[in-house]
């Protein structure tokens, strides 16, 4: 109760979690696409190419601006990202190097002005590193009007293109062949990406915010197929980590809001390979374990009909388990046999022995005979 | 020079040669972005070292470090082996998580020793001449130089020892896999010394320029030949040139050499990007150009050869005709293209009309049929 009231009325745990909150949510939106079209790690280098961006803005206009800042590690990161796209279209380099290359060169550019700027600027210039490891709670309302107005641009632009963003996610081929200008959406989409990711830049810092792209979305992922449940899905895995992050972070001291929320979202991905219902690992092990006893007892059953249909009267011709344990050349035997008389297959007689039901006849036929009359 | 500035040089060229060597085999791989994911991942790793010995210049740092960063790589294997989330998506979501745990650490224990946070991403190459490695009271030098030629050493070494090796299980894994080469234990090898080598550059020349250096210079060696052992020994002068050519851009500017080297790296990619011979951005254009001329004066030379001796030669053959509708050319670009045609002597002219001289009908056929 004391945290809500604390969340409604403390000005400064209200603005970081809110802000918090709302790159969470614009980043896990976005990164949905980055990680589907495979570009998960586009994430990381436009964040370190943004460096030279902040720089460059305060450098030319002299103001800390947020807006100013933001457009600036804007404009870097695109003319970064559209390099990397160059670079593969028409060259025989990789993504991967493409990447690594843009990325550390830009953020070596950033390095080399800061260190210009720290030596010429003074203390005026404190707090642009701040951006490098980012430093939620240092945000102010200014801030959260600038991450409120990019982040509203960025969402209302990925609904009026959903369709085109779709096709080009899932098949560009056919979004090339139906006329859709395909490297226009690509520079779009990539654009809204580079937003969303300076938007969270100065919470969570530049190593950081690539964590903020692809784990929401490698979250959502396991728990739906429908793009239009996983977008949302993976802003609503996003916003929780931004805001319990920045709780978390608020209540224990000495403990940096950026890795926080990395951590918490980081967890939230854990949490969703293991658990989600269908694609998560436990369900994977209890359904190949649940196969796996289904065909053990079936295997048991023909056995067992096998052994009975020589009789005149397989309902009424009991055997010994180790017969049927030879038969089946494994474990488990026993344990098929209780699951089998608990689906009225098979009982035991007194001696130990087990016999098939009239229902175990039938069953024990169809598997071994599977169509009817052959 | 001074010496300082001398030993700087020194420690910089040898730390590139040493992350060209593996870097070659990261980009042959499509692996590059494991070197930055590794070189943060060992953040970590460095901060239990440290906290358990309280030593920075322990050798268990390197260990600890090179351990994180096989811990990273074997982390990403197994997400990536669930078939749940990408290759990318798998590294993406390893380093930074590794990279938090290691601020977090860093920052509720180790509050305000040397550690911190922004050396350790951006490193401090001009401070690496102070750290002096003294044995029996005589100083031998930069410790940090004494390190690095030791890992560039070993790289050298390992890569000219298992050159076959490493170059069947990077091209061709089943085949490697079917002699008996274990290419998972190549690739942890190779993984290991990634490892090594970024945690032995991380302090003095920061991740971002390890990731530079690993990444930039096979690249651009990349962009200039076909061979493996030319692109290693390319890969690493370029990432030596790199790092002479960064420390005179630091000392121009007096800025960041670390960023400087890194600067260039991406301004010596650029020179190969626009003028490698053959895959450089001008040569490609230059050759698209003349391919395009060339196929031109085919054509030209095939519709000429199709129509002579025929009734209808006289019309066909007008320079008039041929920017008409039927191939499409400009007035401009025809004149251009009969005056290329009548200098490469596979036509001549006749006033307004064309004729083929033997080796324009010569190639006429020989496209025909081929």
């Amino acid at each position: 109760m004391n945290l809500l009231h604390d969340l409604v009325f403390d000005y400064t745990l209200r603005t970081v979690g809110l802000g918090s909150a709302a790159l969470g949510l614009v980043s896990g939106a976005l990164g949905t696409f980055a990680v589907l079209r495979r570009q998960s790690l586009l994430g990381d280098a436009v964040s370190h190419a943004a460096l030279p961006g902040i720089v460059l803005a305060f450098l030319l206009t002299g103001s800390k601006a947020p807006l100013v800042l933001v457009l600036g590690a804007a404009l870097a990161g695109w003319c970064a990202a559209l390099l990397v796209m160059l670079v593969v279209r028409t060259t025989r380099i990789k993504m991967d190097t493409a990447l690594g290359l843009l990325l550390s060169t830009f953020f070596g550019l950033g390095l080399v002005l800061l260190s210009v700027v720290q030596r010429s600027a003074g203390a005026g210039q404190a707090g642009l590193d701040r951006f490098l490891f980012g430093q939620a709670a240092a945000l102010v309302g200014e801030d959260l009007v600038t991450m409120a107005i990019l982040g509203t641009m960025v969402l209302t632009a990925l609904l009026v293109f959903w369709k085109e963003f779709k096709l080009l996610s899932f098949d560009p081929d056919l979004a090339a062949v139906l006329g859709l200008p395909v490297r226009g959406l690509d520079i779009l989409l990539t654009s809204l990406l580079v937003v969303a990711i300076v938007i969270g830049l100065q919470t969570v810092g530049v190593v950081l915010m690539s964590a903020m792209i692809v784990a929401p979305a490698a979250a959502a992922r396991q728990w739906t197929d429908r793009l239009d449940r996983m977008v949302p899905l993976a802003g609503l895995f996003g916003a929780l980590a931004g805001l319990s992050g920045a709780v978390i972070s608020s209540m224990v001291p000495h403990l940096p809001t950026g890795p926080t929320i990395v951590l918490v979202i980081t967890t939230i991905t854990v949490f969703s390979l293991l658990a989600a219902p269908r694609r998560g690992l436990l369900a994977e092990q209890l359904r190949l374990r649940r196969q796996r006893r289904h065909l053990a007892s079936d295997t048991v059953l023909a056995d067992l009909y096998r052994l009975a249909a020589q009789h005149s009267e397989p309902a009424a011709a009991p055997h010994a388990v180790n017969v049927l344990r030879t038969m089946a050349a494994g474990t488990g035997v026993r344990r098929a046999l209780n699951q089998l008389a608990q689906q009225n297959l098979v009982r035991s007689e007194a001696d130990g022995q087990w016999v098939l039901t009239e229902a175990g006849v039938v069953r024990g036929r169809q598997l071994v005979q599977p169509k009817d009359g052959s | 020079m001074s010496v300082p500035q001398l030993e700087i040089l020194a420690i910089a060229m040898v730390t590139a040669v040493g992350c060209a060597t593996v870097g070659t085999f990261l980009m042959l791989r499509r692996l590059a972005m494991l070197s930055d994911a590794i070189s943060h991942a060992i953040l970590p790793g460095i901060a239990v070292a440290f906290l358990l010995t309280g030593d920075l210049g322990s050798p268990w740092m390197l260990v600890a470090a090179a351990l994180t960063g096989l811990l990273t790589v074997a982390l990403v294997e197994l997400l990536h082996g669930t078939r749940r989330v990408k290759e990318d998506a798998a590294i993406g979501l390893v380093f930074p998580a590794l990279f938090s745990l290691g601020i977090v650490l860093i920052t509720r224990h180790a509050g305000d020793v040397h550690l911190d946070t922004d050396a350790v991403l951006l490193g401090e190459l001009a401070f690496a001449p102070f750290d002096r490695l003294v044995i029996g009271g005589q100083d031998w030098g930069p410790r940090h130089l004494w390190l690095m030629s030791g890992v560039t050493t070993l790289n050298l070494i390992v890569v000219v020892v298992f050159f076959k090796e490493l170059k069947l299980a990077t091209f061709d894994p089943g085949l490697a896999a079917s002699l008996g080469l274990a290419p998972g234990l190549i690739h942890y090898g190779l993984m290991a010394l990634v490892s090594v080598t970024a945690v032995g550059a991380f302090d003095s020349v920061g991740l971002v320029l390890v990731v530079a250096l690993m990444v930039g210079p096979p690249a651009t060696a990349y962009l200039l030949t076909d061979h493996l052992n030319r692109l290693l020994i390319l890969a690493a002068l370029i990432g030596a040139l790199d790092a002479a050519l960064g420390f005179a851009l630091a000392t121009w500017w007096d800025a960041s050499i670390a960023g400087c080297i890194a600067v260039a790296v991406g301004l010596v990619f650029l020179v190969g990007f626009l003028a490698a011979p053959e895959r450089g951005l001008v040569a490609v254009m230059l050759r698209r150009r003349r391919q395009r001329w060339e196929f031109a004066r085919t054509v030209l030379a095939i519709h000429l050869a199709q129509h002579e001796g025929r009734p209808e030669e006289a019309e066909e053959s007008r320079i008039d005709h041929l920017h008409g509708r039927e191939v499409g050319w400009t007035p401009e670009f025809t004149l251009k293209l009969v005056t290329l045609a009548e200098e490469s002597g596979l036509v001549v002219r006749d006033g307004q009309r064309l004729r083929l001289t033997d080796s324009g009908r010569d190639l006429a056929a020989r496209t025909l049929t081929c």
